[in-house]
């Protein structure tokens, strides 16, 4: 599938992609994040929760000591607590994969950057494949890319296909995420077929913001992005992840995007290999309702290491 | 034409129903919110993130404030006269709790001098004493006096900058709610006093134990309420006020207060 695409092909990929029903895709998802999960299922959730992180910091003041203290919070994030699993991955810039290279040898915690002049991808595609090559090479697990909202908006959707294709080939085993930065796309069928079109172009994974955009993840995006995998999958019989991302700070959102999740896909898509949540301020929250869950009183962020 | 009133919870300088949607009578005739355990967390929420800019504030600009709730008070004291019970005794009890917030409002901007000192200590150290907010402060009201008992407390808390989860009395909450309505026209700025009713046993075990609540006054609990409440106050070391609280006193500002002591090295 993720072969070269002729230009026909293409476009009746993209004109067969059916349109969302709006209103109808927000009411769902509403219905969803209400429901409610209590006790111990409700601990069960946060344990994934925290087992499906991707425990972020994309900043330009990210330095190595910053970095090395979020790596030893991606292992242990509760210190003293060895019930507490590890997340799924820390995600950085690419000039800071070293150092996640050095803080996490030994342990399970992969290492994901963004790459492909993140986060506006407004740049040449030669050097966006360098930059992937390089992450590579610099020890990156999975590299998240961001599309080139310009030319998918534009309707220059062979473009957006090739740089996808080029960069999934830069990646060689690394997992490739792709961010389609839901945000900037407008309407959810824009959304949909920006989902189908990265699939198609062999994304392991796709993401739905970079975080530098309001709004970012919201859960109607998620959902038709998840209905967009499950459909592809039913297709191609490919298995794509999915990666929520931008705006989750609290346990009760990330609980939300697992119920969307495991309405819309399944069980399997419940596990790390293909379900993320991407955020820098999320841990300390679920990590307080999973005390709370177990003390019984409400917890407070002076017991909690500083994100 | 006759509106009846739908009494609400003031939970950061919003208004609102229960998150549960329950309600009780305390006199029989009116309904008003129950509040759970849910609605107590938005609350400590809500204070929590207002404490930075409101312990920030300089004294002179709490005093104001407070001065500024006093004024309005007052101004709706024909109908804190009626929920009191109407008489000479509701008249007090109003002017009482006016005079109250005047008080402490002339008290913000003083309280470091009396409260604070400068120490005699045998070293090259200047050393210092000075009274700080210690964060969030849970009141539970007393179930007598139902304006004044709530006011004498909110009053000194709010003056060394804590921000306040209060929990209205349970057999006559009308008053604590309407005291809402004034402390929202005060100037005071959202979160900073959040004001719940509902039942006592329901409410204060969850307050007592919260750990991002500092310290808890019990001027309005029973002997066995307080023994519990100091048990589940141990979890973060809470502070707990038990001074009573019939007189006004700038010691009863220090009571909610943390004293940090300062020593600078001199002439190093």
């Amino acid at each position: 599938m993720a072969t070269a695409l002729s230009l026909t092909h293409l476009g009746s990929l993209m004109r067969g992609v059916r349109s969302v029903d709006e209103v109808g895709a927000d009411e769902r998802a509403a219905a969803l994040a209400k429901r409610s999960i209590k006790k111990s299922s409700k601990l069960w959730a946060l344990d994934l929760a925290v087992r499906c992180m991707d425990l972020t910091t994309l900043e330009g003041a990210d330095t190595p000591g910053k970095v090395a203290a979020m790596c030893a919070k991606a292992i242990r994030p509760k210190p003293g607590d060895p019930t507490i699993p590890s997340v799924a991955a820390v995600c950085v810039y690419p000039l800071r994969i070293a150092d996640c290279v050095e803080h996490l040898r030994g342990s399970n915690v992969r290492i994901a950057s963004v790459a492909t002049a993140f986060p506006s991808g407004q740049s040449f595609t030669s050097i966006k494949v360098a930059e992937t090559e390089e992450a590579v090479r610099a020890g990156a697990h999975e590299i998240d890319m961001v599309i080139d909202r310009g030319a998918f908006l534009s309707g220059d959707y062979q473009r957006v296909y090739d740089e996808i294709v080029a960069v999934k080939e830069a990646c060689g085993p690394a997992h490739l995420k792709v961010i389609l930065e839901t945000g900037e796309l407008g309407t959810y069928d824009a959304v949909r077929r920006a989902s189908i079109l990265a699939m198609a172009a062999g994304a392991d994974f796709i993401k739905t913001s970079t975080g530098k955009v309001q709004p970012a993840a919201t859960l109607p995006v998620a959902l038709v992005m998840m209905e967009s995998i499950r459909d592809f999958v039913r297709e191609t019989g490919q298995p794509v992840g999915f990666k929520a991302a931008g705006g989750i700070r609290t346990a009760k959102q990330a609980i939300a995007y697992l119920v969307l999740t495991y309405e819309t896909l399944g069980p399997d898509w419940m596990t790390p290999d293909r379900l993320r949540l991407g955020a820098s301020t999320l841990l300390n929250d679920v990590l307080m309702q999973i005390d709370k869950e177990r003390t019984g009183a409400y917890q407070s962020p002076d017991y909690f290491t500083i994100d | 034409m006759d509106v009846r009133k739908t009494y609400k919870l003031f939970v950061n300088g919003e208004f609102v129903r229960s998150e549960s949607g329950r309600a009780y009578r305390p006199d029989g005739n009116v309904n008003v919110p129950r509040g759970s355990r849910k609605d107590l967390r938005d609350a400590v929420r809500a204070a929590r993130t207002a404490f930075p800019a409101w312990s920030g504030r300089t004294a002179m600009n709490r005093g104001q404030i407070l001065y500024r709730a006093a004024e309005m008070l007052d101004g709706r004291g024909s109908q804190f006269i009626e929920l009191l019970g109407g008489g000479a005794r509701a008249r007090r009890e109003l002017d009482q709790a006016v005079e109250t917030l005047v008080w402490y409002a002339g008290w913000t901007d003083k309280l470091s001098q009396v409260t604070g000192t400068v120490n005699p200590v045998s070293g090259p150290y200047f050393n210092f004493t000075i009274p700080e907010p210690t964060g969030v402060v849970g009141i539970v009201a007393p179930e007598d006096d139902a304006l004044g008992g709530l006011v004498r407390r909110i009053a000194p808390a709010l003056c060394g900058g804590n921000v306040v989860v209060a929990l209205a009395a349970e057999s006559h909450p009308l008053a604590a709610l309407t005291l809402a309505e004034v402390l929202a026209t005060s100037d005071l700025p959202g979160g900073v006093v959040n004001i719940l009713s509902g039942q006592r046993k329901e409410l204060i075990p969850w307050l007592a134990a919260h750990m991002d609540v500092n310290a808890i006054d019990v001027a309005g609990c029973t002997g066995d309420e307080i023994k519990s409440i100091e048990e589940a106050a141990a979890g973060n070391v809470k502070r707990v006020i038990k001074v009573a609280a019939t007189e006004r006193s700038p010691y009863l500002v220090s009571a909610f207060m943390e004293m940090k002591t300062v020593w600078h090295p001199i002439g190093v």
